[in-house]
């Protein structure tokens, strides 16, 4: 145990340097995935065959070909062809290109399941297409799309951890590295596991956080600075719905 | 009239065709038709909601339209505020082609952007007043004026103040619609739609969705703005009392097709026809009719 | 190579074939189906923990299921494969995506016993059934039917997952690709056919599971 200890503090300049790598992937592949995921949602909630069908496409294509796929695509076939990119930017492309095909059917569903009601009251306000998603439909979409959307993120934080395979020194990198020196329960285990389920605690925290920021600005629950206060105020209120009687 | 098979024919209007129609345009104001069905038809697959269906509303004229649910009363608002497309035959607002125009015997959907600048003439409030709640009540108020009309933010601010006073709500500016009661949401759909200077306001069964002790206090303020203003306005409502008051004409519906079209007076005292005279029975009670 | 930058080799995609599509058929089906198989059973044990066991162990359970849910299995697999080291590779390989997966359909199945309606146990409270019946005959029988499409969707993502064994060297489809396209110095044919096959195997699953799905729903 003491030996553990002491072979991780030694290594911990390198696992740091991993995790760093590991936050780094999750983050900008969240970030690619969400851009691709509204786009990509977009069109295929669109009502212009023109966009539906080609959105619809690329969202089945990405969704069906496996995230290990894409990445080994994008790794050793690309190069062929005279691409060569960073391992950084690989891994960043496939983790985003595969988890926005996910989470663009997040944004198409949540968009369509904005009432009706709202739709019809921004035709009888003469909304542009634009004006109406940008400042009506969409807010409120956000909301209801937030919660799928952190769960796709941590199975995203989880995907980065196949990354090694090309060469990326991750966290899971470092945990080979370190097993060379510790039990193998001791480095996969109690570090590996346990520093990305924190990871993964602190994602799902910052979105809740967002979700909770979401339903306040739509009149529904409490301001995060009074979801985040010590006095404890009523959750219940979040499940009530705004606009009713 | 026109029949069924040549949506294109001459009307007593003496307009023949969309096109010419979208030509003359304007007529002359104040008798002019500002609302013209002309053999306006639309279905749902197979269901004819409407069918053949010829009426006029003229500018300034308050027309509401009663008859059982199902008739199609609500769909007429709906084509008019362009949330349904008719399936066949026109509609024209102030002479000019809504959504379709008829060219040589043929419908033609017009560009949406001619569609759009028609539209905004007309607004509309909800029976589920349909407010944003990622809005405050200004903003609900402010938003198309600036963004659509583009009024400058001080214009639309200070009208939609005043607006907010007209329908008893001053300080309820910077409130969520969430926090406001169903009757107050409505109030401010009402003040909403009339930010938006509109000549034709649809009223779709605005007091349905409220509780029945709150119900007078939205239809104080559509009356109050029936009086002071000059909107035409095409009103769907179960309130007959509603209806006799503020109403220059009532249409009664059923089946999709109009049968009887009179005054107020006319209508609740002395219908003509056996369907209204059941109709008004048993929305009004027996020995209702003819009270008045 | 002089052709290196050939777009599409028909011959060597003809070679890559067959070994693609014995990975596919020995290692990833098997996997799949039999991790699917476990995933289903000890989903809804660890439902059935969390909803009745006494408080210090559904609370236990309750938070080892959402650990391993929350934890990359690709670290899974590595630290099942170097602590059991009597067991190869696909034998932890199928475990472990049974048990990560049984986490997911552990939530699936406490949902489904939620939406079984308030009415239904009033009802077996007036019948007065037993605890056991009333599981066995009335919740599980009603839980199970609108987690079927679930559990459906689940197997595809595992499907898409099994790649993810190549970190303790099980040759599955995409390994066996890799392996082909680096002893031919070419990897475009191999990989894409694993990418097809994955495409053509999915793809359609999951328009059969959508099916399911609406079908289910209007069966109330």
């Amino acid at each position: 145990m003491l030996d553990n200890l002491q072979a991780t503090a030694e290594a911990w300049p390198f696992l740091a340097q991993g995790l760093w790598v590991t936050i780094q992937l999750t983050v900008m592949g969240s970030a690619l995935s969400l851009v691709l995921a509204v786009v990509l949602g977009l069109m295929a909630g669109a009502s212009n065959k023109a966009l539906a069908i080609p959105g619809r496409i690329i969202i089945e294509f990405f969704r069906g070909t496996s995230l290990v796929v894409q990445l080994f695509f994008i790794f050793f076939v690309l190069p062929q062809f005279g691409v060569e990119l960073p391992g950084m930017v690989v891994g960043v492309l496939a983790l985003g290109l595969n988890y926005g095909a996910y989470s663009a059917e997040v944004v198409r569903g949540s968009i369509a399941s904005v009432p009706q009601g709202q739709w019809e009251a921004t035709t009888a306000l003469s909304m542009s297409p634009v004006h109406r998603m940008r400042r009506v439909i969409f807010p409120q979409a956000w909301a209801l799309m937030i919660p799928s959307l952190a769960t796709l993120m941590v199975h995203l934080l989880k995907g980065t951890a196949i990354v090694s395979v090309i060469l990326l020194r991750d966290f899971t990198f470092y945990l080979d590295q370190l097993t060379r020196q510790t039990d193998t329960f001791w480095a996969y285990a109690a570090v590996g596991l346990v520093g990305y389920f924190l990871l993964a605690l602190i994602l799902t925290l910052f979105m809740n956080a967002l979700e909770a920021r979401a339903k306040h600005r739509l009149g529904r629950g409490p301001s995060l600075r009074e979801v985040l206060s010590p006095t404890p105020t009523n959750k219940n209120s979040l499940s009530t719905a705004g606009g009713g009687v | 009239m026109p029949t069924p098979t040549d949506p294109g024919a001459t009307t007593p209007g003496d307009r023949a065709g969309g096109a010419t129609a979208a030509a003359a345009g304007h007529a002359t104001r104040g008798t002019a038709p500002i609302i013209e069905f002309r053999d306006v038809e639309k279905r749902f697959g197979d269901n004819v909601v409407l069918k053949d269906l010829n009426f006029h509303v003229n500018k300034g004229e308050r027309v509401t339209l009663i008859g059982p649910s199902g008739s199609g009363k609500t769909t007429i608002l709906r084509l008019v505020m362009t949330l349904e497309e008719a399936t066949d035959g026109m509609i024209l607002i102030d002479g000019d082609p809504l959504t379709h125009r008829i060219e040589g015997g043929k419908r033609v959907r017009l560009s949406n952007k001619e569609i759009k600048k028609t539209r905004t003439r007309i607004g509309m409030v909800f029976q589920q007043f349909n407010l944003f709640p990622n809005m405050t009540v200004i903003q609900n108020i402010t938003e198309s004026p600036i963004h659509v009309l583009g009024q400058s933010k001080d214009e639309a601010r200070a009208k939609a103040k005043d607006l907010l006073h007209k329908v008893g709500l001053d300080d309820k500016a910077d409130a969520h619609p969430s926090s406001l009661s169903g009757g107050q949401q409505q109030r401010v759909a009402i003040a909403r739609a009339l930010a938006m200077d509109p000549e034709i306001l649809l009223l779709d069964e605005v007091t349905s969705a409220l509780d029945p002790e709150i119900v007078d206090e939205v239809l104080g303020i559509l009356r109050n703005i029936a009086d002071t203003t000059d909107i035409t306005m095409l009103i769907v409502t179960h309130e007959m009392q509603f209806a006799r008051d503020v109403s220059d004409r009532v249409l009664m519906f059923d089946g999709g097709a109009i049968v009887e079209d009179a005054d107020p007076h006319t209508m609740f005292t002395a219908p003509t026809h056996d369907r209204t005279k059941k109709f008004l029975r048993a929305v009004l009670g027996e020995g209702q009719i003819g009270t008045r | 190579m002089e052709n290196q930058r050939q777009p599409w080799n028909w011959d060597l995609a003809f070679e890559a074939l067959p070994d693609i599509l014995l990975a596919f058929l020995q290692v990833t089906l098997l996997v799949t189906v039999v991790a699917t198989l476990i995933a289903a059973v000890l989903g809804l044990v660890w439902a059935m923990i969390i909803r009745l066991a006494p408080q210090p162990i559904s609370g236990i359970v309750k938070w080892v299921v959402s650990f391993i849910r929350m934890t990359p299995i690709v670290v899974q697999l590595l630290f099942a494969y170097y602590t059991f080291l009597m067991f190869d590779a696909i034998p932890i390989g199928i475990v472990v995506f049974g048990i990560h997966y049984s986490t997911y359909m552990s939530e699936v199945y406490r949902a489904g016993i939620d939406a079984v309606p308030k009415g239904q146990w009033e009802a077996t409270t007036a019948l007065s059934m037993s605890t056991r019946r009333t599981w066995t005959a009335v919740v599980i029988p009603q839980a199970l039917r609108a987690t079927v499409p679930a559990l459906g969707n689940y197997a595809i993502s595992m499907f898409k997952d099994t790649p993810f064994l190549l970190v303790i060297g099980v040759v599955e489809m995409v390994n066996a690709a890799q392996i082909f396209g680096g002893n031919n110095f070419r990897y475009v044919e191999a990989i894409t056919l694993a990418g097809i096959i994955f495409l053509l195997a999915s793809y359609p699953t999951s328009v059969l599971v959508r099916r399911l799905e609406k079908r289910l729903a209007y069966a109330y």
